[in-house]
């Protein structure tokens, strides 16, 4: 599911905004998201998950084609901590797909898969 | 202050769009309701300049009852995992804050 899909799925499971009110609530509450994680908050949403900032220690890289040695200096990275109904949904979605027999392997979304 | 909770982001809502408080909460309630909904489904979700929500297979493995020393396999699971994109590991990475977790 790409955001705007995720757009068109909360348009039609509500009667009273628009699709555009609806792209621009998504894009302020993501907006929001990334601006608490930038300013180094948390993010704590029950029965889904908790997003924190895990620290990177400064280290020393190297070029691979050169390799040159490079300081890489610390830094940030976000972090998502799936909550435990997140999981055991996610989980339980296994489980049927097994009791099914279905393949099981997860699908991408159809696409390119580059993050951005 | 506080880690950031669904009310803020519908307060968000609410200040800056002028949605109605219910409206707003709804909204915020459906947003991460629809992305657990396709996880639950096994769909992969991809949110440009923030980041995809994977999922991930692991095999049964052994494991072991920490306390009794038991051996109890480890069932075979899926789980969700989150791939941070380039424009929000970039505005993170300039954050130059204590180095707590």
């Amino acid at each position: 599911m790409t955001k705007s899909e995720l757009i068109e799925k909360i348009t039609a499971a509500q009667t009273q905004l628009s699709g555009k009110d609806v792209e621009l609530a998504v894009k302020t509450m993501l907006e929001q998201m990334s601006l608490t994680l930038a300013s180094g908050e948390r993010i704590e949403i029950r029965g889904f998950g908790s997003f924190s900032l895990h620290y990177r220690a400064p280290r020393i890289g190297r070029n691979p084609k050169t390799g040159e040695s490079v300081g890489l200096a610390g830094k940030h990275v976000p972090h998502f901590k799936p909550g435990k109904e997140l999981r055991d949904r996610v989980n339980a979605g296994l489980e049927r797909d097994l009791a099914a027999g279905r393949f099981a392997s997860p699908r991408a979304h159809d696409g390119e898969s580059q993050d951005n | 202050m506080g880690a950031l909770t669904k009310a803020q982001m519908a307060d968000r809502l609410f200040e800056e769009l002028g949605l109605n408080k219910r409206e707003a909460k709804e909204i915020v309630e459906m947003f991460f309701d629809e992305v657990r909904r396709s996880l639950e489904n096994n769909e992969q979700v991809k949110l440009s300049g923030f980041g995809n929500f994977d999922l991930r297979q692991k095999a049964e493995r052994p494991g072991r009852n920490p306390k009794t020393g038991e051996e109890i396999p480890i069932s075979a699971r899926r789980v969700v995992t989150f791939r941070p994109g380039q424009k929000l590991k970039a505005r993170v990475e300039a954050y130059a804050g204590t180095e707590s977790e």
